[in-house]
């Protein structure tokens, strides 16, 4: 870039730092010098750097500074001092010293150890330790103790800055408990480039160059036959994050759009439901492992729904003797209490039950949906959530079969993105026959299980709808997907309402 | 769901077919089984709850083989009769009713074979069985049996034997407390002042169903030849069924079955009952749901493939298969047998009219309202806990609880948004501010017109949590909503602990009361450790949205 459009670019805070870097100067220094706050300073310096004209020079710093135990000796004066003072004229027992100048265990054997090692004390032992200043002692007191000495000088100190006999000093101090520290400082040295250097020389000073484009401007066109300053059009920006939909909500509302897409209608219906439409009505034996409680939320209180009166006797036949699907039934005593009892819904196909109860014959054919919330009576975990979202969709058709079933499930599943489906026998207890969807993955390069279909048993239909018609059902749990989609490895992430990952996360674009 | 695990040699030998493994696990897969693995010596199945009969390795394997077309048809055992008889005592019609029985003889039982029936009898009591809670079986060595044997009911003190694998003699009572089964299974017969006991003539205790067998008369060992078996529970239908599934599994073990008399007090009975069930198969029906156009030949063969036979329009479901109710299970058998992968996918050209629930309509235009505001939608629980819908908003609002939740985080249904919002930020107060977030759930409260007595609304909360924030911002954002909704609203002074008082309003659409909006309590906002002034809205959408379908 020639020098002068270089110049052009240079942003007013880079024409503050500028002048004042001639000499070698410190981010506090300039900072100082230009009245600009610390943190611009290093921005500017930054860019410079960017733009090749200065060199930020990395110091190393050691500086010392005084610790806790510093300031009290800086005020008291070192133990080991205090200690030899308190001798100058008397004889005393160590346990004297302690309790006269309130010395702890630690300061007590220090000092001990100092000045015994300077041959200013001289220990005696009687009944009692007693200690006497020697002749060195008197001296060193008279002469002073260079530790103290160094206390008292000017905090922080830059080691480099160190004379040979301070260096002695400062290393005896920093073996001792809290009296010194240092620290480690990072400083940046700015120092012009050949090329800063030029610019200096050229001045950036520019008659006639803009920096901002301002009402006042335009109104008075005053910025006719004016430049304005370039910008670094590749400079970074602060990021910055708007208003957006959940990430779960954006998924529930692409799986609507296949659905509404394929001809489907949205299923809608309550959260708390009795046993008898989340399980009876699709004819799950009273006595199911599904009802336990290990795997169902039951409610408290009210503890009981109310049943519809002739619908529950049709589905209280059917359980105990097929009524008249054909079925020879469970053969066991229906239970109306179990059936009223309130649970959180266990799956939605309660709300198909629900569907399907509200039609007429000549409502068929007719195609349901529903993507909502089922819950399940887990401790949360890294696999597992109490309350997830079910996928579910329903063809009531009279002339529906089972190869139907396979083309709806080969549809839909390609609309998700998996162009290959294959069906397994499976088992479910209001299906039949049943199938586990398995789709091709087409990054995995593997057959992956994903959902579950079948035909809904003439003992679901039929006292629901009143006669018997073929019912196509298929679903998935939408977690999963999502997982897979965002690379979330903990399903509890997806519920975690973390704000950063909120704010970051991409928009689900299928 | 269960599994079982099959030596792989002993499999084959079974089937009498060696596949090679991809074909194996093809077909396993094919069969209407779930397969877990495949080695070298091992396959571990997992078998659904609607075949029990799959549940030993003889039942899966004879399924196998009659499904790849080795041995298909309807497979006949032979029953000879043992001339023994049971006698059933009318003091078990209240307590434990029934049993269903049978003897198997000719087995030479070795470690495997011991370990194959323990984990045959295992596996239904649990699944079938339902924890015992339905079937008990009991599994004992005829030799040490004097006939014929009594099932009666006695005072658990009066029962005294020595219990399997048990060091002495106890009275039943104490089994319930002392004996690691009368531990796991007491609580069946709970409350009972007689417990069920089979007696042999010697009056030797062979077991307390379904506890526990006599150490003395109930345990298989290497010297065991004949077996006696015996189901006993609630349903003599389900308990012939077990019983026939365990017969069954025995006689492909190489034993014969022999049949006993059960002499009820009123009726007596022969079982195992081995005679095949009938069905009339409507050919019509099966082609019509499965959309193909079988002919009858092909049909039978089909089925032969499953294990039935068939006769005259008519199918014969093999007496050890529990799970055929309907014409439908039979089309599904026929499917299976045919391959679902051989179906021909086809889409019908039917059409019907797409529509979005007109609510969840509306809920999608309020959020895009809200996201054009710079909010961030959250997605919360509907379960919760009263600490932080009540204690921590100084409110005492009604909640309702679950009956049995296991954790103490999330035991009730929440009955407002807010405090979920406030503990997201709770979470968050590590990250950037402001931070303006909503969120949409469910809440419930009590309502006896309802159908489950509950009555359901769903809810928006909005909090903004911010430096400067304050009612103003937090009223700006209630009425640009209801203004971009065309509804006129009024809004009046109220109370309400959560909220600073003389800066909290109610909000009314129409007549109706639709929200709260104001400035959280600090009081409230120190329980949630908040450092950072919160105001908040919460807005009933269900009344909203019928509020304005009014106007």
């Amino acid at each position: 870039m020639d020098l002068k459009k270089l110049i052009q670019t240079l942003h007013p805070l880079e024409r503050k730092v500028l002048p004042v870097l001639d000499t070698p100067n410190s981010v506090k220094e300039i900072s100082k010098k230009t009245n600009l706050q610390e943190i611009e300073v290093m921005r500017a310096l930054q860019w410079l750097q960017n733009k090749a004209i200065i060199n930020l020079n990395e110091e190393l710093n050691e500086t010392i500074s005084i610790d806790d135990n510093g300031k009290n000796y800086q005020e008291k004066g070192l133990p080991e001092k205090r200690f030899l003072q308190s001798i100058k004229d008397q004889e005393l027992s160590l346990e004297e010293i302690k309790s006269n100048l309130d010395l702890s265990n630690e300061e007590l054997s220090i000092s001990l150890g100092i000045l015994k090692s300077k041959a200013a004390i001289l220990i005696k032992k009687d009944k009692e330790i007693k200690v006497k200043i020697t002749l060195q002692g008197k001296n060193l007191l008279d002469k002073g103790f260079p530790e103290e000495e160094f206390l008292k000088k000017k905090f922080p100190i830059n080691i480099s800055e160190l004379k040979d006999l301070d260096k002695l000093t400062f290393n005896n101090l920093k073996k001792r408990k809290k009296i010194i520290k240092v620290d480690l400082i990072k400083k940046r040295i700015p120092e012009l480039t050949d090329l800063g250097k030029k610019i200096i020389k050229q001045g950036i000073t520019e008659k006639d160059v803009l920096d901002c484009l301002t009402a006042a401007m335009l109104k008075t066109g005053s910025w006719k036959n004016k430049k304005f300053r370039h910008y670094d059009v590749k400079t970074n920006v602060p990021e910055i994050y708007g208003g957006k939909r959940h990430f779960v909500q954006q998924a529930i509302n692409y799986i609507k759009r296949i659905w509404l897409d394929m001809g489907f209608k949205e299923m809608k219906g309550n959260l708390v439901q009795t046993s008898f439409w989340d399980l009876d009505t699709l004819f799950v034996p009273q006595d199911h492992p599904a009802r336990d409680m290990q795997d169902t939320f039951y409610i408290k209180n009210p503890r009981f729904g109310k049943l519809p009166k002739s619908l529950s006797e049709k589905v209280k036949a059917t359980h105990e003797n097929g009524w008249t699907t054909g079925s020879k039934g469970w053969q066991y005593k229906w239970s109306e209490n179990i059936a009223k009892e309130n649970l959180l819904r266990t799956h939605t196909t309660v709300l198909s039950a629900q569907a399907i109860a509200k039609l007429k014959k000549d409502d068929l054919p007719a195609k349901f949906f529903s993507v909502k919330s089922v819950y399940r009576n887990e401790t949360l975990s890294w696999k597992s959530l109490f309350e997830f979202i079910q996928v579910e969709g329903i063809v009531v058709d009279p002339g529906a079969n089972f190869r139907n079933l396979q083309g709806y499930l080969k549809d839909f599943f390609k609309k998700m993105g998996f162009p290959d489906v294959r069906l397994r026998p499976a088992h479910f207890p209001y299906t039949e026959p049943s199938c586990e969807v398995d789709v091709w993955h087409p990054t995995k390069k593997e057959w992956v299980e994903l959902g579950g279909s079948g035909i809904f048993r003439p003992e679901m239909v039929k006292p629901l709808l009143g006669f018997e018609c073929p019912v196509l059902a298929w679903g998935l749990g939408m977690e999963r997907t999502i997982m897979e989609y965002y690379n979330i490895s903990d399903i509890r992430d997806i519920y975690k309402n973390d704000l950063k990952q909120l704010r970051e996360t991409k928009i689900w674009m299928k | 769901m269960p599994t079982i695990t099959i030596n792989k040699q002993a499999f084959e030998k079974l089937t009498g077919k060696k596949l090679p493994v991809e074909k194996l696990k093809d077909r396993i897969s094919y069969l209407g089984t779930d397969l877990e693995n495949v080695t070298k010596d091992e396959i571990t199945v997992e078998i659904f709850p609607n075949r029990p009969d799959m549940l030993s390795i003889q039942g899966f394997a004879r399924a196998f083989s009659s499904f790849i077309g080795h041995k298909t048809g309807l497979k006949n055992y032979e029953v000879e009769d043992s001339k023994e008889k049971v006698i059933i005592d009318k003091s078990v019609s209240k307590i434990r009713p029934y049993t269903a029985c049978a003897i198997v003889k000719g087995i030479k039982y070795d470690d495997e074979k011991i370990k194959e029936a323990i984990d045959v009898q295992e596996k239904l009591h649990i699944t079938y069985g339902r924890n015992r809670k339905k079937v008990a079986i009991g599994i004992y060595p005829f030799e040490k049996i004097k006939t014929p044997i009594t099932f009666m009911a006695k005072k658990p003190e009066d029962i005294i034997f020595q219990p399997l694998e048990f060091s002495r003699k106890i009275n039943a009572r104490q089994i319930l407390s002392q004996h690691p089964a009368g531990k796991d299974y007491g609580h069946l017969l709970e409350g009972l002042d007689k417990f069920p006991v089979f007696y042999d003539a010697n009056n030797e205790v062979l077991s307390v169903p379904p506890i526990i067998n006599s150490h003395k008369t109930g345990k298989i060992t290497e010297k065991t030849k004949d077996v006696f078996i015996e189901c006993s529970g609630f349903d003599f239908r389900v308990l012939q069924k077990c019983l026939n599934i365990i017969v069954t599994a025995f006689a492909d073990m190489g034993g014969k079955i022999y049949s006993l008399k059960l002499h009820y007090p009123d009726k007596t009975f022969t079982t195992p009952d081995l005679n095949p069930e009938e069905m009339k198969l409507d050919l019509n029906y099966v082609n019509k749901l499965l959309g193909l156009d079988l002919k009858e030949p092909e049909a039978k063969k089909l089925l032969e493939k499953m294990g039935y036979g068939y006769k005259n329009k008519k199918v014969l479901i093999p007496s050890y298969r529990a799970d055929i109710l309907h014409q439908s299970d039979l089309a599904e058998d026929i499917a299976i047998a045919y391959g679902y992968e051989n179906f021909k996918a086809e889409i019908p050209k039917v059409a019907t009219i797409a529509e979005e629930d007109k609510f969840e309509v509306f809920k999608n235009k309020v959020a895009d309202i809200l996201v054009g505001l710079n909010l961030i939608e959250t997605a919360t629980y509907n379960l919760t806990n009263a600490k932080f819908q009540n204690k921590n908003m100084l409110t005492n609002l009604h909640l309702i609880e679950l009956a049995n939740s296991i954790s103490s985080e999330y035991d009730v249904l929440r009955s407002w948004v807010i405090p979920s919002m406030l503990e997201i930020l709770g979470n968050n107060k590590h990250h950037d501010y402001p931070q303006r977030i909503f969120g949409m759930g469910t809440v419930f409260k009590i309502n006896n017109k309802k159908e489950t007595n509950i009555e359901e609304n769903e809810r928006l909360a909005i909090t903004l949590a911010e430096e400067k924030t304050g009612y103003t911002k937090i009223k700006q954002i209630l009425d640009y909503l209801l203004r971009m909704l065309n509804t006129r609203y009024e809004i009046e002074e109220t109370e309400h602990p959560s909220f600073i008082p003389g800066r909290v309003a109610r909000v009314k659409v129409n007549n109706e009361k639709i929200a709260y909006i104001g400035e959280i309590n600090p009081q409230v906002l120190e329980n949630w450790e908040l450092e950072t002034p919160v105001t908040a809205l919460e807005l009933n959408l269900t009344d909203l949205f019928s509020a304005i379908n009014k106007i």
